[in-house]
């Protein structure tokens, strides 16, 4: 069973409730914790267990064989994304702007562009009793983070059994590395709070999650501030409310330090239990 | 023309409320720009009348004509991003996987295949309630090109400015420390940086402020919710003193911040005086800083 | 000699484009023939990504011995100029053509380091 815990904007909490949900579930289940926010992986403030491996993630770009080219240009002109260039003596190649697609090294009549593999970030794995915590991280000045979402995707399903829960914490937004994490699925939680802005930001979330058709239910955080236009929205639409954490100072507080709140508060530590509950239900 | 731009790194620290509360204190001065094109929100605290819309394009995607496709899927062998499939003896693309490569419309021998332009979202020019012009946008589910997408809201609104005549022009950057957020930098003068009292959130601001450095655009830091974590938020200020970038404004922890947002309003115009005095203060700092006298 | 311009017009008196990859359009002056030659470059605007790459590459096509621009190229862009030789001069971005121009000849725009 694979849960994306996802939001339309950032801040809501996705990070507090991957995190506590998944430790909470270790208590006595397999779990695997995956951040796939791999711009700006922060699980691992959270987590802390034994380093087990780093693993380098690789994609394929094309690389110019000066011997074997001839110059013609065609590779230049091949190229959607602009990623290869002809000057007058020679091919440059950008891979910040390659899409990995092969087109110009396959239809290289000199066969003068080879893939070779290029590094974009790293896969690190720890664990911690049952909980196994895999997190991805792009390297700086990567400019794509789909490909290297895919790769933790892969490595996950490496190394995770059927009988272990794996949470994938997803990037904010509704861009292309969401619909990547979304997409690997079983089943997605979006994270949201009772206002203006959550209730427009979620609207996106579940437009985005109903196009890739994966079945959702949403948890309602600091669900004591605000006013109830999420929870009617949830109603109209038919959308299962998993959970409600109440707006708490005690939980803010634990995470800005870098803590989990998930049995010492006791608001944190009864929603978490609903959860924990409604992914047994649904296993 | 000076472009203040609000940023935080991390989402949910205020960013958006802090540079709808500058739009509105800087009333008809100013041109508004929302450059958090993929969860865009300042228009819930502006009205914007989305007066003129316009489409957005950006890279293509692969259509099959079905009158040619002969289903020799020939496209499918070659496609690395499985977004060919075979249905009734055609093939179809996914345009949701499809990267818009073209490589399949140059192997396919039927030439069935096209490219075509894809709509990437929408953007649109406002009247506001400020009595002031805003460009927002709409990113469409699943683009990817969110970085060229608030290009083009900065460049609208650059063009605003000039035509009106107008010295100002507010922007809710983008989150994070992507391409969209180098794309809200780019020509910036000044930059605001709204940040908050957890680890995460000043493991992002030193990223952010990174960045920033490198564009050698002025910064002020803004931090939200300050009581919250007291030990932190004197690390924050280490930091900021350190890298030279001036403290505009704490603010504390107040349940109305979020019950202004509820009723459609800035922080500005809450009713607590405290909030709204601070952000105001914030504002007045903002403005010396830059060295502009605004006229409301 | 070929100077390059990248500018939002036609003519001298056109205001420069400070940007070099979405520039609209590129000026080619030769100060032999007193020739001036003009390039829409507009398209240019329906690249997702890459426009940088994309307007060097058409610049390298001319092979121009100097460019006069506003902002000077991103990273991608410099590289493959840097690989042409050609010399680039920012800080215009603001003027029109004509006053660009001027401004090289008087020294006072900065040169790039590629």
């Amino acid at each position: 069973m694979k849960i994306a815990i996802a939001s339309g904007k950032g801040g809501t909490g996705k990070t507090t409730i991957s995190t506590n949900l998944a430790l909470s579930m270790a208590s006595d289940h397999r779990v695997l914790l995956a951040d796939m926010d791999v711009e700006e992986p922060d699980s691992a403030l959270f987590i802390k267990g034994n380093h087990l491996e780093e693993r380098i993630v690789t994609r394929d770009i094309p690389v110019w064989d000066s011997d074997r080219c001839t110059l013609c240009g065609e590779c230049q002109e091949i190229c959607n994304f602009n990623a290869v260039v002809r000057i007058a003596s020679q091919i440059m190649i950008f891979p910040n702007l390659c899409h990995s697609c092969y087109a110009c090294s396959e239809l290289c009549r000199d066969e003068a562009l080879p893939m070779k593999p290029s590094r974009i970030g790293v896969i690190t794995r720890s664990e911690q009793g049952n909980l196994t915590f895999v997190e991805g991280r792009i390297d700086i000045g990567q400019e794509q983070a789909v490909p290297l979402i895919k790769s933790v995707g892969e490595y996950i399903e490496s190394i995770a059994d059927k009988d272990t829960v794996v949470i994938m914490d997803s990037p904010p937004g509704s861009s292309c590395p969401v619909m990547e994490v979304v997409g690997q699925s079983d089943f997605v939680i979006l994270v949201t709070e009772p206002t203006p802005f959550g209730l427009n930001d979620l609207q996106i979330a579940v437009e985005t999650v109903r196009k890739l058709g994966k079945p959702f239910g949403v948890i309602i955080n600091r669900s004591t501030l605000g006013n109830s236009a999420v929870a009617d929205y949830c109603r109209a639409e038919r959308i299962r409310v998993i959970a409600s954490i109440p707006n708490s100072l005690n939980i803010a507080r634990i995470y800005s330090a870098g803590g989990l709140s998930c049995g010492m508060d006791p608001d944190m530590s009864r929603e978490i239990g609903k959860v924990k509950a409604f992914i047994k239900l649904i296993s | 023309m000076k472009e203040i731009v609000v940023i935080s790194g991390k989402g949910g620290t205020g960013k958006t409320s802090v540079a709808a509360s500058f739009a509105l204190l800087a009333g008809k001065s100013a041109i508004v720009a929302d450059c958090d094109v993929d969860a865009a929100d300042m228009h819930l605290l502006l009205s914007p009348d989305r007066a003129e819309r316009h489409k957005f394009l950006s890279g293509t995607v692969a259509v099959v004509d079905n009158g040619s496709c002969t289903g020799c899927m020939e496209c499918q062998a070659i496609c690395r991003f499985d977004a060919v499939t075979e249905k009734g003896g055609f093939a179809i693309i996914d345009p949701v996987k499809c990267e818009g490569c073209g490589y399949c419309s140059r192997v396919c021998p039927e030439n069935a295949i096209s490219n075509i332009p894809d709509l990437a979202g929408k953007w649109y020019i406002s009247s506001i309630r400020t009595g002031s012009t805003m460009v927002h946008a709409k990113l469409g589910i699943g683009a990817d090109n969110s970085g060229k997408l608030v290009a083009r809201v900065k460049n609208e609104a650059r063009k605003i400015a000039e035509e009106q005549g107008k010295e100002l022009i507010i922007v809710d950057g983008s989150p994070g420390i992507g391409c969209p957020v180098i794309s809200s930098l780019s020509g910036a003068s000044y930059v605001v940086l709204v940040t908050e009292p957890s680890l995460s959130a000043l493991h992002d601001l030193i990223r952010v402020v990174e960045l920033t450095r490198n564009f050698s655009i002025p910064m002020g830091a803004v931090i939200n919710k300050y009581d919250i974590n007291r030990e932190i938020t004197a690390q924050i200020e280490v930091f900021l003193r350190e890298a030279n970038i001036p403290l505009l404004s704490r603010m504390e922890w107040n349940e109305e911040f979020v019950h202004s947002i509820v009723a459609g309003r800035t922080i500005a115009e809450s009713e607590n005086t405290t909030l709204s005095g601070v952000i105001r203060e914030c504002w007045e700092n903002v403005l010396q800083q830059n060295d502009i006298t605004v006229k409301v | 000699m070929n100077i390059l311009f990248t500018a939002k017009g036609k003519e001298w008196d056109s205001p420069m484009d400070p940007r070099f990859g979405r520039a609209m359009y590129l000026l080619v002056y030769n100060t032999v023939s007193d020739k001036m030659d003009v390039i829409d470059n507009s398209a240019v605007d329906e690249e997702a990504h890459g426009a940088g790459t994309k307007t060097s590459s058409v610049v390298a096509g001319i092979a121009p011995d100097i460019i006069i621009t506003g902002n000077g190229p991103g990273g991608n862009a410099a590289s493959v100029l840097a690989a042409t030789g050609v010399k680039l001069y920012t800080g215009a971005g603001e003027m029109k053509v004509e006053e660009a121009y001027n401004a090289w000849k008087n020294n006072l725009l900065e040169e790039f380091k590629f």
